[in-house]
């Protein structure tokens, strides 16, 4: 009994951060499908450059925590609205293969200037000193930065939610997203809201990356390792709903925990079977955008 | 250009046109042409018998797929299965290998056709990774993550064993495509393969006209991965090895990537798109190992923005100006 529940507590404890991570990267992933229609196969590319600079700003520039994790955001969102400008934006509403094509061109390039600027290892991840060893809550010792990733992301999730149901930006974004036409018909300039959300979502999988590269290790191949992980997400819980992805990482975190818990060895192939019956079931997701 | 007489335009489509023998006199002469290379020619044969798969569903059937793989690994274990227990004659295994697949086919076809859009292609992922996991785990079968590595491949109709240069292989993968391509090419201009493309464009007419769409999905996808089932079959066969990366995500994304360059739905489009990205990725990796990748992606990108429809497309439209 004792030990079961121990095993309920460290499941639930690792599967709630690693789903933290999972929602903040698949979210603007999400956004971008549900908005713009564009399946965008290199979101993770943005992960990752997000964990990148993070660690790299940390061990070269020798900045702390906070800022290179500022900056990694800031500069990856940038990139991302640079790339909405000259190449996404021609996708939109597009042909389907041109968007796989263009898209996988992208995660091909990425991939050898991840190598070409940081080598093929994966990038050690030492988080801050405030935040490093363990705690102990009631007589129990968790690891301090996944206490704090799972914090954080909760205040992030309800900042994002918040900010989406309250804000002009965000009833803007919600208008487009259920009917595009009748948005723009209202005068909702839906080229400008579309550049702005793929920046934000691009720096929210930068976020999700720089947080989670002690869960997700930074290298080369992290675009195409983690994809099907982040698609999953997104076509479980629902393309273009935003908190659809949320339910569905919660789901995926915490079983991918539990399974790799308790058959380690065959663990992905029951998670794979889940997905597959979750689509089958209900093959919009779980919380179907309207 | 339109044509005088539109009934006979549609009644000609079929008849063979000059321009489609020079595949095949281009492999005959890279046979003699290139006789160091013969090995990586039967791979891009059998590649090529691979991309056609993905051009039969994605192409005319307009089904999205990023699982094609699930077929080509269980043709190769099939195959590969087969030469490792005593039953290495090369055209049974072959055989043997399309029906596997064909039927696995059929019976993920009733699950993935149900769906649409993002929810398709992730199932048909879904399906490819649950096959690799499995095969990376039944080590005792598969021989696990090591790959199944005592395979003893007989000789092609008992006279022609597989050699160190491929030219059997070589030879041998020619043939197969070839006449896979003949029943493709017949398939596609058929009453039946018209019918594909009309449910492609729009499948609630065709349902309005009476057309069983699922059906003939059904029928379209379970060809489909009995083709791709031979084309693992042939690369089990001439490499005499087979591991669970024949079920892997890349080898799903790859071929979809060298069909969409040749062209997507123009039946000549893998025939294009492999040679071409696997002499390139044979080539820049010679040269450039770690970074080919860029250059590959560069010309994705510059071709969706300059030049749509792949190659093929391109050159339709440089003709139609």
């Amino acid at each position: 009994m004792h030990q079961a529940l121990s095993a309920a507590i460290s499941i639930g404890f690792f599967g709630l951060a690693y789903a933290m991570v999972l929602y903040l990267i698949s979210v603007g992933l999400s956004v971008t499908l549900g908005l713009m229609g564009v399946v965008n196969l290199a979101h993770g590319a943005f992960a990752m450059f997000g964990g990148y600079a993070v660690t790299e700003l940390m061990a070269r520039a020798g900045l702390p925590f906070w800022a290179a994790l500022i900056a990694g955001v800031v500069l990856v969102a940038a990139g991302g609205a640079v790339l909405e400008r000259v190449l996404y934006r021609r996708l939109y509403g597009g042909d389907e293969l041109d968007q796989v094509l263009l898209t996988i061109g992208l995660v091909f390039m990425s991939l050898a200037a991840a190598r070409f600027g940081f080598g093929t290892l994966d990038q050690v991840f030492h988080p801050p000193p405030a935040l490093a060893g363990t705690i102990t809550i009631a007589g129990r010792s968790f690891p301090t930065y996944r206490s704090f990733l799972i914090l954080s992301g909760a205040a992030l999730v309800a900042l994002l939610w918040l900010g989406l149901d309250r804000t002009r930006f965000g009833a803007m974004l919600r208008a487009a997203v259920d009917n595009p036409r009748m948005a723009e018909a209202v005068g909702i300039d839906t080229g400008r809201l579309f550049a702005v959300s793929f920046a934000l979502g691009s720096g929210l999988a930068a976020l999700g990356g720089g947080l989670g590269a002690e869960i997700l290790p930074i290298s080369p191949a992290y675009p195409v390792q983690y994809l099907v992980d982040f698609l999953t997400v997104v076509a479980v819980g629902g393309a273009g709903s935003i908190r659809g992805p949320f339910l569905a990482a919660l789901l995926l975190g915490i079983s991918q925990t539990a399974f790799l818990y308790f058959w380690p060895a065959s663990g992905s192939f029951f998670i794979d079977a889940l997905t597959l019956g979750l689509l089958m079931w209900r093959p919009r997701g779980l919380v179907p955008a309207a | 250009m339109i044509a005088a007489d539109p009934v006979a335009a549609l009644a000609a489509r079929h008849r063979w046109r000059w321009p489609e023998a020079l595949p095949w006199l281009a492999a005959v002469a890279a046979f003699f042409l290139f006789p160091g290379y013969l090995a990586l020619g039967a791979q891009i044969l059998a590649s090529i018998l691979y991309g056609l798969s993905i051009d039969l569903v994605l192409g005319y059937g307009g089904i999205v797929t990023l699982g094609q793989a699930a077929f080509f690994g269980t043709g190769a274990y099939t195959a590969g299965l087969l030469a490792a227990h005593g039953m290495g004659a090369p055209e049974p295994g072959l055989i043997a290998a399309g029906l596997a697949a064909a039927a696995l086919g059929a019976l993920s076809g009733l699950a993935v056709l149900r769906l649409s859009g993002l929810a398709q292609l992730m199932a048909t992922l879904m399906v490819a990774a649950m096959l690799q996991s499995a095969a990376d785990k039944a080590s005792a079968i598969t021989g696990g993550a090591d790959g199944l590595q005592n395979m003893a491949v007989g000789k092609v109709l008992g006279l022609f064993a597989f050699g160190l240069y491929g030219r059997t292989a070589y030879l041998y993968a020619l043939a197969v495509l070839f006449l896979c391509f003949l029943g493709m090419r017949a398939l596609v201009h058929s009453p039946f393969g018209r019918s594909l493309v009309g449910m492609r464009e729009n499948a609630a007419r065709m349902t309005a006209l009476g057309a069983p769409v699922f059906a003939r999905r059904l029928i379209a996808y379970t060809i489909a991965a009995g083709m791709a089932g031979i084309s693992g079959a042939l690369y089990a066969q001439s490499t005499g090895f087979v591991a669970p990366d024949s079920l892997g995500f890349d080898r799903s994304g790859n071929i979809l990537v060298m069909l969409l360059l040749g062209g997507i739905g123009r039946l000549y489009g893998a025939f294009i798109g492999v040679p071409l990205f696997m002499v390139a990725q044979d080539r820049l990796s010679d040269l450039d190992p770690a970074y080919w990748y860029f250059w590959i992606g560069l010309g994705l990108v510059l071709m969706v923005r300059f030049a749509r429809g792949g190659i093929l497309g391109l050159a339709a439209r440089i003709r139609r100006e």
